[in-house]
């Protein structure tokens, strides 16, 4: 949706300047198209600056409230979120999925719409089921962030993704970034293809066949089943988690085999180029998919992501959130006293 | 940039027609020059002061009130900028303009701060702009310095250095740009 098409809603009232070109929700980089997609980190540098501050915290999101529903563990998504909502003067409330009613039968329905009860204008929600965050999106008036469905997407991780590489390099266009390890169960993995490609990178995929997803053909990507030829070309390397139920699954042999074959060793790291950038998602596995000397080496970004992950929230909330609307839908008084002298 | 700004705020869209050349570019120099003698005059020198444009119009007025201050003074003070978007109480109907960039020399504490805008209107973007300057620090003073004060407060602010005082009908734009001040009105 663009700003220019949202001016006049049906009824007549003004949708007023929506600085960007979210939509309502932020479910996937699925359908967001490049210049949606630079709108936000171009965005991104004015909340960067303001993390700056000696007092980082401004007051553009007064009187709104996030709720983050987390039916998964995380550390650093949840503490990114609350961090950019109360940096944007946001109250939040919060969702544990462990110590919630869910024990005591509650459905996933019901658990959103008593947490729309409490007027929350934004909802950031988690769950490990692919899709959730839609049919979240059905059954609340409030804005729906997608921090992570299933294996199906995490947009913001994408986003701060795109933002910390664009910070070190200036534009993605003719990148060439290598996404190594479990791409089959990483809904990183499925967002940052997608916005690395809409951005201008070219994507290599390298993981053992049984860890590549079935539909991997039709994804815009290179597939690689060796890591070692491609060191010396790529702009960026970015290695995803790989967890330890995957040996029990029978996706690979072992923890030891597959980080001998697709870790990012200390020898590996001494043959990427000076250039080079190394992405990790976090929590990292040392010594698994990437090595302590390769985490800490210069060429890696991953405390930058971090960092930029606040920045990036804080873009996305205010475009979500920043343009007159509330949980009801209505806008605020500010914007009805404007609509008149408009129309007047 | 103050372009920009203006097609995304209300009325929307609409072109700019003027109906008055207000001031001259030199009219505009001289109103700078005696802005700059007022400024020195009141603070009896520059040791303190730091100069800072507000997003989008008041950067380049500030950047020609720091240079004539050189000028007269041979002394240049630091010049700063501030975007005040996130701090208004009116978000979303003004926009945030991603270039409009927020830059202030290191500490402000104990400094007297000149606020630069364009033009004052109701007064709302310089109470967003006190209020984001005191999360910079703790200023000894804040004084303001406008090209054109238009009228139209509705809040107890008063500038302390005027360009022109001028008044305006309600609806009415007035534009400040690099060949002078022109008033008119946004045409659909």
């Amino acid at each position: 949706m663009s700003a220019a098409a949202e001016k006049e809603t049906s009824d007549g009232t003004l949708e007023v300047a929506d600085p960007g070109a979210l939509g309502r929700h932020l479910l996937g980089i699925d359908g967001m198209d490049r210049s949606t997609l630079e709108d936000v980190l171009e965005l991104t540098d004015a909340f960067a600056e303001i993390g700056r501050r000696p007092i980082p915290r401004v007051p553009a999101l007064r009187g709104r409230t996030l709720a983050t529903v987390f039916f998964e563990n995380s550390t650093r998504t949840r503490m990114s979120f609350e961090t950019a909502a109360r940096r944007l003067s946001a109250d939040t409330i919060s969702f544990a999925s462990g110590s919630s009613s869910l024990s005591k039968g509650e459905s996933l329905r019901d658990t959103v719409e008593v947490v729309s009860s409490y007027g929350v204008d934004a909802m950031v929600v988690r769950h490990p089921m692919a899709g959730t965050a839609h049919r979240v999106a059905e059954w609340t008036d409030a804005a729906v962030v997608n921090a992570g469905d299933g294996c199906h997407e995490h947009p913001t991780q994408a986003l701060l993704d795109c933002y910390t590489l664009r910070d070190h390099r200036g534009s993605l266009d003719g990148m060439r970034i290598a996404i190594v390890g479990d791409v089959r169960n990483s809904r990183v993995a499925r967002s940052n293809v997608l916005a690395f490609n809409a951005l201008g990178a070219e994507v290599v995929l390298v993981a053992p066949a049984t860890l590549l997803p079935p539909g991997v053909g039709g994804w815009p990507v290179v597939v690689a089943h060796e890591l070692d030829p491609l060191l010396a070309d790529l702009d960026a390397i970015y290695l995803l988690r790989i967890q330890r139920e995957r040996i029990t699954e029978g996706l690979i042999p072992s923890i030891r085999e597959f980080a001998t074959d697709f870790g990012l060793t200390a020898t590996r790291t001494a043959q990427l180029r000076e250039d080079a950038l190394i992405l990790h998602p976090g929590p990292t596995n040392p010594g698994v998919e990437i090595s302590g000397e390769a985490a800490a080496d210069p060429r890696s970004v991953i405390l930058d992501q971090v960092a930029n992950g606040v920045s990036v929230r804080m873009a996305v909330l205010f475009l979500l959130l920043g343009s007159g609307r509330s949980a009801s839908g209505d806008v605020g008084p500010v914007v009805d006293q404007v609509d008149r002298e408009v129309k007047r | 940039m103050a372009e920009r700004e203006r097609s995304q705020t209300p009325p929307f869209g609409g072109v700019f027609m003027p109906h008055a050349r207000i001031m001259t570019a030199d009219d505009m120099g001289r109103a700078v020059r005696r802005m700059s003698h007022e400024i020195i005059e009141r603070n009896h020198g520059l040791e303190e002061i730091v100069v800072v444009g507000l997003q989008t119009g008041g950067v380049p007025v500030a950047e020609r009130l720091v240079a004539t201050l050189e000028d007269i003074d041979g002394l240049r003070p630091p010049l700063g900028m501030l975007d005040v978007a996130l701090h208004r109480d009116d978000i979303g109907i003004r926009p945030v303009v991603p270039e409009a960039t927020t830059d202030l020399p290191a500490d402000l504490d104990g400094k007297i701060v000149i606020l630069v805008d364009d033009v004052l209107f109701t007064g709302r973007t310089i109470r967003a702009a006190l209020d984001a300057v005191c999360d910079f620090g703790r200023p000894r003073a804040v004084q303001l310095a406008v090209m054109v004060d238009r009228g139209h407060r509705e809040l107890p602010i008063r500038p302390d250095f005027v360009g022109k005082n001028l008044p305006t009908r309600r609806d009415e734009v007035v534009d400040v740009h690099g060949d002078g001040v022109d008033l008119g009105v946004m045409q659909k």
